[in-house]
């Protein structure tokens, strides 16, 4: 794989500032020089090794928005980009590693987030999230797994499956369902009762190193409970989730383009007819194709984390799902034109399209799939409709007259 | 703000936002199954939005959100809090 990143549109002009193109230009380097090389390794072994976990974290990869100075939600988008564009199950890793930070940022009590928060930003402990499980999928606010309060703690019971860094993980957070309703609890790997099951040969992000957690009787102490009982899928799970869509949508962009860039050197070398292919008029639609709509997904990327800058969490939520939607299937069509547009040479190990073209058919499964998504997005839209019309209500209600008192 | 304010302006943007104009004051929007977890999202940014309160990991419990004289006595409680913090700093 080259190492040389070719630009593409200008980012200037899509209103980044000097700041944030800096830090793309950080992150690019950092994946080029220290992930790309390893990306084929990490799908044929199905495993990112741990110095390039070390360098991850010393590169300030798996900090979360807590230490930004200012909140940059965008910069974060770009690094998850950059990730990508070199390994989609590095992207992974750093993916849902972040997604229990910002879980634990969010509802995390005081003292909960000076003990965990900091351990997770330097990567002296990686994180990953439990909410599938294997009767569970999509309908996640439903999980079997049981959690009852017991002594001075709590004791869960149940199955997790398709955890991303299962295998490597040194804290969970582990969704469950307590009797008064949904909760998420903090469960370190050597907790008493957890078994770790390592699961391989998955189609594609490969290095997602994934695992079936077994939980029987295992014992937490009650400072683990994230958030309060009851609230552990609409507040805790639901931020997680929110983050890691709009970084899985910025991750598709980045993978995207790594397939816009394969295609492109391909069309300009490769000769057929006496022509180079790029020459040809349905192959350039293809690339016309991709290009749009990769810097759609793009485009839609800066709107989601946008919002999460500005907006509240309901309506980030929002779009970060249609980020994640439009990325994720975006993708998946943008990585079989690259293919195609590569002939044999596409389906070979000489060069990494099948990863991307394998890699992509995961990111439009996991964080939500494309028909989970459908749901929600119109849902949302209408109950957000309902929520503007009620609070137009409330100016004239509680506002008017507050501005009497 | 006065609580009956309060009251009235979370009064206003529950049944309109869950569509139910005869929801009373008591009733419990969960055990009516009117809350989803978008929803829930939702409840949490308006309190915080409309009454400049911070809704906090302890703040989640299902007794502070189930209904409009519940949020009523949550928000009371947030703001006499953040008064009395008010306070000792002057």
């Amino acid at each position: 794989m080259s190492t040389v990143r070719p630009k593409g549109v200008s980012r200037r002009e899509l209103g980044l500032s000097a700041r944030q193109l800096a830090l793309e230009a950080e992150y690019q380097a950092f994946a080029m020089q220290e992930v790309a090389p390893l990306a084929e390794q990490i799908d044929r072994t199905e495993e990112i090794p741990r110095p390039l976990v070390d360098r991850l974290a010393s590169a300030g990869m798996l900090r979360g928005a807590a230490f930004d100075e200012p909140p940059d939600p965008i910069a974060h988008g770009l690094r998850h980009e950059a990730l990508a564009y070199a390994s989609a199950s590095v992207e992974g890793l750093v993916n849902v590693h972040l997604m229990v930070t910002e879980a634990l940022e969010r509802w995390g009590t005081a003292l909960q987030r000076r003990r965990w928060v900091p351990e997770l930003a330097t990567g002296a402990r990686l994180a990953a999230l439990a909410i599938t499980e294997p009767e569970v999928g999509s309908d996640a606010s439903s999980v079997r797994t049981r959690a009852r309060a017991a002594g001075r703690g709590y004791v869960l019971d149940g199955r997790k499956k398709w955890i991303t860094c299962g295998q490597i993980a040194d804290v969970f957070l582990v969704l469950a369902r307590c009797e008064e309703g949904p909760a998420t609890f903090l469960v370190p790997r050597d907790a008493p009762g957890l078994r770790i099951e390592p699961i391989r040969g998955l189609l594609g992000c490969r290095g997602y190193m994934l695992a079936e957690l077994h939980l029987d009787s295992c014992a937490v102490p009650a400072d683990h409970l994230l958030g309060a009982v009851g609230a552990g899928f609409s507040h805790v799970a639901t931020t997680a989730l929110c983050a890691g869509r709009v970084n899985l949508a910025w991750a598709c962009v980045g993978v995207g383009q790594a397939c816009l860039d394969a295609a492109l050197r391909h069309a300009g070398e490769r000769r057929q007819f006496g022509h180079a292919i790029e020459d040809f008029e349905l192959v350039q639609r293809i690339l016309t194709r991709m290009i749009a709509r990769i810097d759609a997904a793009f485009l839609l990327c800066l709107r989601a984390s946008h919002e999460r800058a500005s907006g509240g969490a309901a309506a980030a939520s929002m779009e970060a799902a249609i980020a994640k939607y439009f990325a994720s299937t975006t993708l998946t069509r943008v990585a079989s034109d690259a293919l195609q547009l590569h002939g044999a040479l596409g389906c070979s190990a000489e060069v990494p399209l099948q990863r991307y073209f394998r890699d992509a058919k995961i990111m439009e499964l996991i964080e939500g799939t494309t028909q989970i998504l459908e749901t929600m997005i119109a849902r949302q839209a209408s109950s957000r409709a309902r929520v503007a019309s009620a609070l137009g209500a409330c100016a004239g209600n509680g506002r008017e007259q507050s501005a009497s008192l | 703000m006065n609580d009956g304010t309060v009251r009235d302006t979370v009064g206003a943007f529950l049944r309109g936002a869950l569509r139910h104009n005869d929801l009373a004051d008591e009733d419990d929007v969960f055990a009516l199954g009117l809350i989803s977890s978008m929803f829930a999202m939702e409840l949490v940014e308006f309190v915080e939005r409309e009454f400049g309160i911070a809704v906090e990991s302890e703040d989640l419990e299902m007794e502070n959100f189930q209904s409009i004289a519940a949020i009523t006595r949550l928000v009371a409680a947030k703001s006499a809090v953040a008064g009395a913090a008010r306070g000792m700093v002057s």
